[in-house]
């Protein structure tokens, strides 16, 4: 009786997403008694990159180094996950949601004879059956969904819980499997990604711009400001639409759905299919030269002013705390 | 070539989220019901397919006899026929069943849906029915070419893209900018009205999970204006207030 953590990386270290996860399902395995969080991971990575998941929570790690699960094929990682979870005998499986994440534990579902919730976004109520809070309606509200099925798996979204940072190293064992090459059908033929940046769904800070910053050459200031933030940059539906981002920047409805302890909007007014996007994060802040702008009302804080005399001075005076 | 498409009935983007029955049920209460906007997007390139590799084109709902003005306008944007399945989708599993279900007996080469309902935002649809018939699925596309039996994709991941490639059959949960959502013209809607859509009993009632209450998150406060001459007041409430900085 285990609770298995799915981790991914990027980069060579472990996804911040994915040390939430290992969180989670330390503090999941806390509150049931389930004994120790055990991680898997799947593709070329430094062992010592693997070590630090401990101090999220894992008490042990699985590595299936096999070079040819380094990229993320969807199915080829479902069965190395299942065949993980059969071998420790885990009853639960937890997982960040993510592109990838989402996709594999799909899979897992059916392998597994597994529900599957996803959008996890508080630990499971056990006092009576299994009832789970999830995040549905594009976070206008929350699903009390109970799992019926003897195991279980959680996608959980961000800021589900605290990332634990104080436990003791992982031991890293190696493990060798065979996946047969059926799995191996979808071939990943190149990758096109930003490297060095903030991605923006895993973004403790998100500073995002609309149409009322005029033109894409206009976005220097807000990049500049993301970059005194630590922070990663969006942007609203038109934006993407007209090419000055791409896509993977559109925050909103149909582009990511972020959950960041701050949001900051620039020049968005607030249509409600962007503020479906943003609306798990802890604290918005709207800069918006129009004081009717609908996102002042979903925000905490706010400016009414011109983005371009402000986000300068807003830049300066955070580097003036620093 | 057959493609099917699996579209759900869901409230307008910019409906108010309530519920009734002591939280139990969806108010349905003056929301407008449309087809899921990512699934109209599968839609949409479903119907540029078919034109260009003369394909069939069928598209399939799991729902209540309400859902069908939903089937209809997607038979007006240019699906062939379409098939209900008579019943609540009760949770995802059940859904991805009778997909599975359908799909086997029709030999499908492609099936197409969105990257995941707006209402419950699942995305795991797909993946299971993939699993169920041991097919690819590929999700969220955001672009899907056929040349031969061979299907080029670009998958969304965190940060940018990833470019891939597959056969025949394979499941895909399809995002924007795959194509753009068609509007359906006179001629569509008058021949929407007469092509088959068939209403068949549900593939067994298993499911997974089952949702209990539903909460709405809780109502805001009113926003802090700070003067734009005077920003370092947003920096100490941040730092002070909300201790982030």
């Amino acid at each position: 009786m285990s609770v298995l953590v799915y981790i991914e990386h990027a980069e060579g270290a472990v996804k911040k997403s994915s040390l939430e996860a290992v969180s989670y399902g330390k503090a999941l395995a806390d509150k049931i008694g389930a004994g120790d969080v055990i991680v898997v991971a799947l593709g070329t990575i430094e062992t010592s990159e693997l070590v630090k998941t401990g101090s999220a929570g894992a008490s042990k790690v699985i590595h299936v180094k096999d070079d040819k699960l380094t990229a993320g094929v969807i199915q080829a990682h479902a069965d190395a996950v299942a065949q993980v979870y059969h071998q420790i005998g885990a009853h639960t499986l937890v997982l960040a949601k993510s592109s990838l994440g989402d996709a594999v534990a799909a899979r897992l579902s059916i392998k597994l004879g597994a529900g599957l919730v996803s959008n996890v976004v508080a630990l499971p109520d056990t006092s009576a059956g299994y009832k789970v809070k999830r995040s549905i309606y594009t976070g206008k509200a929350f699903a009390d969904t109970e799992v019926t099925t003897a195991h279980k798996i959680l996608a959980v979204k961000k800021n589900a819980v605290d990332l634990k940072v104080d436990g003791a190293d992982a031991v890293v064992e190696n493990l060798t499997l065979s996946i047969a090459d059926i799995n191996f059908v979808t071939k990943i033929i190149s990758t096109d990604k930003a490297t060095g940046e903030i991605l923006l769904p895993e973004a403790d800070i998100v500073v995002s711009g609309g149409r009322g910053l005029k033109g894409p050459e206009n976005w220097g200031m807000l990049e500049d400001l993301a970059k005194e933030l630590g922070a990663a940059t969006g942007c609203s539906k038109p934006v993407s639409d007209i090419g000055w981002r791409p896509h993977h920047e559109h925050v909103g409805q149909t582009g990511v759905k972020v959950a960041p302890t701050l949001y900051v909007a620039v020049g968005i007014s607030g249509a409600i299919q962007h503020l479906a996007g943003v609306n798990s994060s802890k604290y918005i802040v709207v800069i918006n030269k129009d004081p009717e702008a609908p996102f002042f009302k979903a925000a905490d804080y706010g400016i009414v002013g011109d983005a371009f005399e402000v986000i300068p001075k807003l830049t300066e005076a955070i580097k003036a705390i620093k | 070539m057959k493609i099917l498409v699996c579209i759900t009935h869901v409230p307008d983007t910019t409906s108010k989220i309530q519920f009734t029955d002591k939280n139990t049920k969806f108010d349905k209460n003056g929301v407008q019901f449309i087809i899921g906007p990512y699934d109209d997007y599968a839609l949409a390139r479903a119907v540029e397919l078919k034109e260009q590799l003369g394909a069939t084109l069928t598209v399939l709902n799991v729902g209540e006899a309400e859902t069908e003005p939903t089937l209809r306008k997607a038979l007006a944007i240019g699906a062939d026929d379409a098939i209900r399945v008579n019943s609540f989708p009760k949770d995802s599993f059940f859904v991805a069943k009778q997909i599975a279900a359908i799909a086997k007996e029709n030999n499908y080469d492609l099936i197409l849906m969105g990257r995941e309902s707006i209402d419950f935002n699942g995305g795991m649809v797909h993946g299971m029915v993939g699993e169920l018939l041991d097919m690819p699925s590929i999700s969220p596309v955001m672009k899907l070419e056929i040349e031969g039996e061979t299907v080029k994709m670009a998958r969304e991941i965190e940060g940018g893209k990833e470019y891939l490639e597959a056969h025949l059959p394979l499941i895909a949960g399809c995002q924007e900018p795959i194509a753009e959502w068609k509007i359906p013209n006179m001629r569509g809607i008058m021949s929407a009205r007469t092509k088959p859509l068939n209403v068949v009993e549900p593939y067994g009632d298993s499911t997974f999970t089952s949702v209990h209450e539903f909460q709405l998150p809780p109502a805001k406060g009113a926003v802090k204006l700070v003067d734009k001459d005077h920003v370092e007041e947003l920096v100490k409430l941040l730092k002070n207030d909300a201790k982030i900085l």
